[in-house]
Parts: C-alpha cells; structure tokens; sequence
C-alpha cells in the first residue's frame, strides 16, 4: 500500500508552488462517519489530519525540489491549520503549496486547500476556499542535536517517484 | 529607524505567531523554552518570522545560522566536557551573543540550560543590534 494523500500533482514551478489533487472516495477507511444526537447517520467526511497529511506531502514535494532532494525533508511543525467545513465523499480536494522561505536547516510553507464546485459548462468549474494549513520541514540531517541517519534519502521514497513520473516530472528525480 | 517599544511590539507578534502565546505572557523576561515552551524547530520558524517582520525592500533583515540561537555546542570538546560548558565555552558564547545574558546558567553551566538563558529581551536587543549596524 502507498501512503499517499495526494492523487496527482496537476501544477509545479520550481521553488515556487506545486498543486496537487485528491479525491474522496466512498471507499476510503479513514472517513468520518458521524451519529448526531437522536442516532442519525452523518454524512462521511475527511478528517482533518488526513487533509494536513496530504498538504504536507504536496508541500514536502515541493521543498524536497528545491534542493535536488538532497536532504531528507520531514515535517516538524503545523504552523497553522485552519477549516471553514468539512469536505466529504465526492469532493474534489486541490492543495496548493507555495515556499515561504527556504534554507539549510528547513523550510517553511503556506498552503490553500481547495474543494472543486463544478461550473455550468465544463471547464467553468470554480474552487472554494475551506482552509489553510501552513507547515515547517526540517532537514533532518542538519538538526541541532547532531543526531546521524543512514545516507539513503528514505523520506522520498519510490510512492513519491510514481507521482512525479505521473506528473511528467521525472527529470527532478535524482 | 525603529526604537525598542516599536521593535518589542514586532517581536511579541512573531512569539503569537510563532509559539501560539498568549500577548500577557511574552513579558521581557520571559525565557522562551522554559516559560514560552518554545522546542527547537520553532527557533527556525522565530528566525524566518523575524526576517519578514523586520526586512524592507531596500534593506533585507536576514539572520545567518547560529547568529541568533547557539548551535553545535556538543561537538567542541573545548567548549563543553561532561554535559557543562568550559571556560572557553561560556566566553565564546557571550562574546558570539552579546545579546543573551548568560548570568542565570553560570553557575550550573549544564548545556542543555543554555536555550533558557535567551529570552524575549534576547530577541529584541538581538534586533536592534543588528538594525543599528546595518
């Protein structure tokens, strides 16, 4: 199984954004599927942390670019989450991920989740704003404890790789 | 120019920012790991904050790493030997940040108190040092 929150990365400039998509899916097992007070069944919805998940990994992507992935890129802070609602089954999740700052030890990102609202005619469709997550990397082999790790860049695994090369970005892979 | 109640008013809102405090606990004393809990990926994050809260278009604020917050402590024999700081280490530091008081860990000298001696007046002498040699 790949451990992936993103689908397909639909937008990179490098250094800059990157732009991913995600559906949700009916069969997902990680949906929400809430009672409320008289026992009826809610409709199902991502849980929050699973949207964080995969904006850090578009925003991971990302950062891990910006240096030729030559480091090992993790994530060591949710600077800000924010939801105005909950996205549920059908939706169309876009992350979009801009770099704030970049340099040695880390990174840092601000980041737009945006849920599809399909338009009239196809290719009208608009996207609503319904949070915001920004979020801290760390490199992990410049941490401040002078902690060691194994040379192999096992942060950017082949799960990553499959998405680049889907996204015709296979020439960034080292 | 900037004065210092302009500077620690700046600085206050990085620490909201950065930490999540709360406005009445980022007083002048305030140390930031054992009073504002701040760990150390947030140090990165107090820097990159500081940058853009402090940079202009003509004039740039950017912080080199370890001029703010002291790091690689552990891995100068000559500086640190059994978890304390050496003479040598203790001088090497107040002479790299002059603007850390350095006299509540003295004594003791464990390094791994040496994050608790940089509070918030640390940040804003460190800002206007560097705003009046600019």
């Amino acid at each position: 199984m790949r451990w992936l929150w993103i689908d397909k990365i639909i937008d990179f400039e490098e250094g800059k954004v990157l732009r991913a998509i995600k559906a949700v899916t009916p069969g997902e097992e990680q949906l929400h599927q809430p009672f409320d007070a008289d026992d009826n069944r809610l409709p199902a919805t991502m849980p929050a942390p699973f949207v964080i998940e995969g904006m850090a990994q578009a925003a991971g992507i990302l950062v891990g670019t910006a240096t030729k992935f030559s480091e090992k890129v993790v994530l060591a802070k949710i600077t800000k989450a924010t939801f105005e609602r909950e996205i549920g089954v059908g939706e169309l999740i876009r992350f979009s991920a801009e770099l704030d700052r970049l340099d040695d030890q880390g990174a840092s990102t601000h980041g737009l989740i945006d849920v599809r609202r399909r338009g009239p005619q196809p290719g009208a469709d608009q996207w609503e704003r319904v949070g915001i997550v920004d979020l801290m990397f760390g490199h992990l082999d410049r941490n401040m404890a002078g902690l060691e790790f194994p040379d192999e860049n096992f942060v950017f695994s082949d799960n990553f790789a499959f998405l680049l090369e889907d996204a015709g970005l296979a020439y960034l892979l080292p | 120019m900037l004065n210092r109640d302009e500077i620690y008013e700046r600085v206050k809102e990085v620490l909201e920012d950065a930490l999540g405090a709360d406005e009445e606990d980022i007083t002048m004393g305030a140390s930031l790991t054992k009073d504002l809990e701040a760990e150390s990926i947030d140090f990165l994050d107090i820097v990159f904050r500081l940058e853009k809260a402090f940079s202009t278009p003509e004039k740039p604020f950017k912080i080199s790493q370890g001029e703010l917050f002291p790091e690689n402590l552990m891995e100068n024999a000559e500086w640190v030997q059994d978890g304390r700081l050496t003479d040598a280490g203790l001088e090497m530091l107040r002479e790299r940040m002059p603007h850390v008081d350095f006299s509540s860990i003295e004594n003791e000298r464990e390094v791994t108190q040496v994050a608790d001696a940089l509070t918030v007046a640390s940040i804003v002498d460190f800002v206007a040092r560097k705003l009046d040699s600019a």
